[in-house]
């Protein structure tokens, strides 16, 4: 047994300690707003905070997330994440929506670190989470709002 | 063949017999009472009014919009209850959306003939465009006459409005919730009436996305999210070559890794079916197959295309011919060659295939992101051993399709039921799952493609004559679409060539369509993907050969295309064509119509001496008829460009004897952020019936970047995707 910390919820899971917290999130616990996009950390679909920190959960052991604060989209207290996905939904960001919550979790963890990041801040710090809908100009937008938002 | 019997009749016959034995013909039922009756078996009917298949009213004035198509991120479950909405004067907040059940007799798509229910080709609102407003404007009807019976005035004393019937002289007012119940009691009407266009409320407007919160708060429900009492997850080991068979499984290894259920042969391969995804993987990945290559397709691509580029120098099966192409290469008029090639595609979507699918022994659920229900209920039926009405599927919203998850041979959903009847005696939902390197390597690609252009010039520079000639695969032989073929021409290779819209008083379009054994499929703008490549860069060609500007050129040479040509005009003078750029920049133009929309975009690139490249801006020009919703519509050439310039940046798939070489978004890239131009969209007013935007923003991308990297570097690009090394100064 495993004890796991999600949006300040404790989990007690029973897998494989070499299982991606991925397939935890999704297939043990079904909080399934994270998604799977490559299992090789190169879509960025699958992006969750541990301890603040944007990791692609696809490749991560839940092993080594064990003591750690995990954060997903489903989070409902995270202010960063609502300033976002406000931003998201005024902007009309989203197409067929799959990349969208690794894209907002990517985007939280940049302004966690940059108030008021450019349009290149922005380009190299979700230059990893792939968008196959080509939502990238609403994307960029949106992030510059939320900062926008975030700073009053 | 009959060659007297009537085309379309014909072509119907055989797409309703493949549709399988004893399913119901296509047909359009009106919208009406019994459509209604059989949409909501499975509501509560009695204290939801459902006027017609298409909506449910609720005493609470819930308002629930059915949608037949599938929501991939084209904005279906935004433009579509739009129309209903505008007719049934409900506000915009009120409205609910879900999937339509997959059931042809009700949903059809009525751009093909309703002989399936199907997303695809860009037709979901040029379908819906009546049929929705009339099924609003219907109940709206309906409801006034309910309103008119229980106040016992007529039903001209009365008007709705704001999801209320108002009695305008007494101001006696009822929400449609309250006169749900006398409403089922009335026959509702067939012959309505429409709002006048200026009268419009919504149609037009920027009206919210209707899946928009789901999609950022986690709780949107595709098709790998469901987990089902009892479900169990598959994975599939196929063949390292398309057309290659098992020859032996030692699956020891696999059965031992814990939560592993069961190892089964299905026709496509071994299945892996366990306790969850990691599980079914790591039983997979122990797995060992002796694979029987010698029945698979040994095709190495860049061996292919050479003998395509052979292929092309010969005459092919004509597509089209107008006046006389004798004249090519006389030896007194200027004339030009260019041959153009384009690679394999993937279609990746975010989401890999999969699907869930739970089999009884009468009846077989599947829940999937499907495009293409009716084919993927017959198809289901078949491997199952039932009849399509027999097979539920439960349409859930897809990450991503592009037209890999409309597959004629429903491939993902065949091997799904596979497993599910190899596995019958678990009596457990299915889960397939397929992996990014599945998805890859799995074939359905975008042909590979070689065009073999030549024109002659007359005295003025325009072009006198022009042939075409295109190498390809067929995507509609062997499958139940080649009834659409004549002559041998499949449509889907020629489109936007045998039409090419200049005026070129002599046109020839040949077409060869060798056999090679990858599978291959529609990819998102399907044939103009490459037909427009090669005839937009060779007209860039002709242009300059003639000493023209491209613009003028083009415009010169649509005298019979009025559409085209403001587009054309509306991207020039949007894009400022013709203001000086300093050295190492470029602006290219092209053009396209595709599925009955017509788009021009100006690219604007800046070059680096060692050839690497930028796509600073593009300006967008797009009629699409009546524009139902400006954002959904600019959104759509936004992303449509992204994904041409994904494919012309990086996309291409490779084979080495039989094996895909590409195995992941490593060494298959998409388009990123850092990448993506400035895009500015301007649609064109108009007032003819709306049409699709999904697909016709691709097109004219590549070219366009193309033709702009000409005029930065001198230097014609003609193969994709671009290499920068060939762009060095």
């Amino acid at each position: 047994m495993m004890t796991l910390v999600i949006n300040s919820h404790r989990h007690e899971v029973d897998v494989a300690p070499d299982t991606p917290l991925l397939w935890v999130l999704r297939d043990t616990l079904g909080l399934t707003g994270t998604k799977y996009g490559c299992g090789q950390a190169v879509c960025g679909a699958c992006t969750v905070h541990v301890n603040g920190n944007p990791v692609r959960s696809c490749v991560l052991p839940v092993s080594a997330a064990i003591g750690s604060q995990i954060t997903t989209i489903e989070a409902t207290d995270h202010r960063i994440i609502r300033a976002l996905q406000h931003a998201w939904i005024e902007r009309e960001a989203s197409q067929c929506g799959y990349c969208q919550p690794g894209q907002i979790l990517s985007a939280a963890a940049l302004l966690a670190g940059n108030a008021q990041p450019s349009d290149a801040d922005i380009d190299s710090a979700m230059s990893s989470n792939l968008c196959r809908c080509a939502t990238y100009l609403r994307i960029r937008a949106a992030i510059h709002d939320a900062a926008a938002a975030l700073r009053v | 063949m009959n060659t007297i019997a009537n085309p379309g009749r014909r072509r119907f016959l055989q797409t309703s017999a493949w549709l399988g034995a004893g399913l119901t013909l296509g047909f359009y039922l009106p919208v009406g009472r019994t459509a209604a009756r059989m949409a909501t078996a499975d509501a509560s009917t009695d204290t939801v009014l459902p006027p017609n298949a298409f909506l449910r009213i609720a005493p609470d004035n819930t308002i629930t919009v059915l949608v037949k198509h599938l929501e991939m991120g084209q904005g279906v479950y935004t433009g579509l209850p739009m129309l209903v909405a505008e007719e049934l004067e409900v506000p915009w907040e009120w409205i609910q959306v879900q999937a339509a059940p997959a059931d042809v007799r009700l949903y059809g798509n009525l751009a093909w003939g309703g002989s399936a229910q199907g997303t695809g080709n860009s037709t979901s609102l040029a379908n819906s465009w009546d049929q929705l407003r009339q099924a609003g404007a219907m109940a709206r009807e309906l409801l006034i006459a309910a309103a008119a019976a229980l106040w016992d005035v007529e039903p001209g004393a009365l008007k709705a409005d704001h999801g209320r019937v108002v009695h305008t002289a007494s101001g006696r007012k009822a929400s449609y919730g309250e006169l749900t119940a006398k409403a089922a009691e009335l026959t509702p009407p067939n012959d309505v009436k429409l709002k006048d266009p200026a009268a419009w409320k919504y149609i037009g407007k920027s009206l919210p996305r209707k899946d928009t919160l789901a999609k950022v708060n986690g709780q949107a429900l595709f098709a790998g999210d469901l987990k089902l009492p009892g479900m169990l997850t598959a994975l599939v080991a196929r063949p390292p070559v398309f057309g290659g068979r098992v020859s032996n499984v030692q699956a020891d290894a696999a059965r031992a890794v814990p939560g592993v259920q069961a190892v089964v042969p299905i026709p496509q391969g071994v299945a892996v079916v366990a306790r969850d995804f990691w599980s079914a993987k790591q039983g997979r990945d122990a797995l060992i197959i002796d694979w029987d290559e010698s029945t698979g397709a040994r095709v190495s691509s860049e061996a292919l295309r050479q003998q395509y580029i052979e292929l092309s120098q010969t005459p092919g099966d004509v597509a089209v011919a107008r006046g006389n192409v004798a004249q090519l290469f006389s030896a007194t008029s200027k004339t030009l060659e260019a041959v153009f090639s384009v690679p394999y595609l993937a279609h990746a979507p975010m989401e890999p295939l999969n699907c869930v699918v739970h089999l009884k022994d009468d009846h077989c659920q599947i829940w999937a992101g499907s495009q293409s229900q009716t084919v993927d209920q017959a198809i289901a039926a078949q491997v199952a051993g039932l009849t399509p009405q027999q097979v539920t599927l439960h349409t859930l919203l897809a990450g991503g399709s592009f037209g890999r998850r409309a597959n004629p041979t429903a491939d993902y959903i065949a091997e799904a039921v596979a497993i599910a009847k190899a596995t019958r005696e678990l009596d457990v939902p299915i889960r397939l799952m397929w992996t990014r390197k599945d998805d890859i390597k799995g074939g359905y690609y975008r042909p590979l493609f070689v065009h073999r252009l030549a024109a002659t010039l007359a005295t003025d520079g325009k072009p006198l004559v022009w042939r075409q000639r295109i190498v390809g695969q067929s995507i509609l032989t062997g499958t139940s679409f080649a009834v659409t073929m004549r002559d041998g021409i499949d449509p889907t290779s020629v489109e936007g060539a045998a039409n090419l819209p200049y005026a070129v008083p002599n046109l020839r379009v040949e077409l060869h369509s060798p056999s090679v054994g990858v599978p291959v499929l529609w990819w998102r703008s399907v044939g103009h993907t490459h037909t427009a490549f090669a005839t937009e860069v060779f007209i860039d060609e002709l242009a300059f050969a003639a000493g023209q500007d491209p613009y003028e050129y083009r415009r010169a040479l649509l005298t019979e295309q009025p559409r085209l040509k403001a587009v054309l005009d509306l991207a020039a003078q949007k894009a400022d064509w013709g203001a000086p750029l300093p050295n190492g920049r470029g602006r290219g133009i092209a053009l396209q119509e595709s599925f009955n929309s017509f788009v021009a975009q100006v690219a604007e690139v800046t070059v680096q001496p060692d050839g690497r490249f930028r796509v600073d801006r593009v300006v967008c020009a797009v009629d699409c008829g009546i524009a139902v919703n400006p954002n959904v519509i600019e959104a759509q050439m936004e992303g449509g460009i992204g994904f041409g310039l994904s494919a012309a940046l990086h996309g291409r798939i490779t084979l080495k004897e039989g094996r895909v070489e590409q195995n992941n978004y490593l060494d298959y890239p998409l388009l990123r952020m850092a990448e993506m131009p400035n895009v500015e969209v301007y649609i064109v007013p108009s007032a003819e019936r709306p049409t699709g935007v999904g697909e016709s923003g691709v097109p004219p991308i590549a070219p366009a970047v193309a033709n702009a990297l000409f005029a930065a570097t001198g230097k014609r690009v003609r193969h994709l995707p671009i290499d920068p090394a060939e762009l060095k100064v």
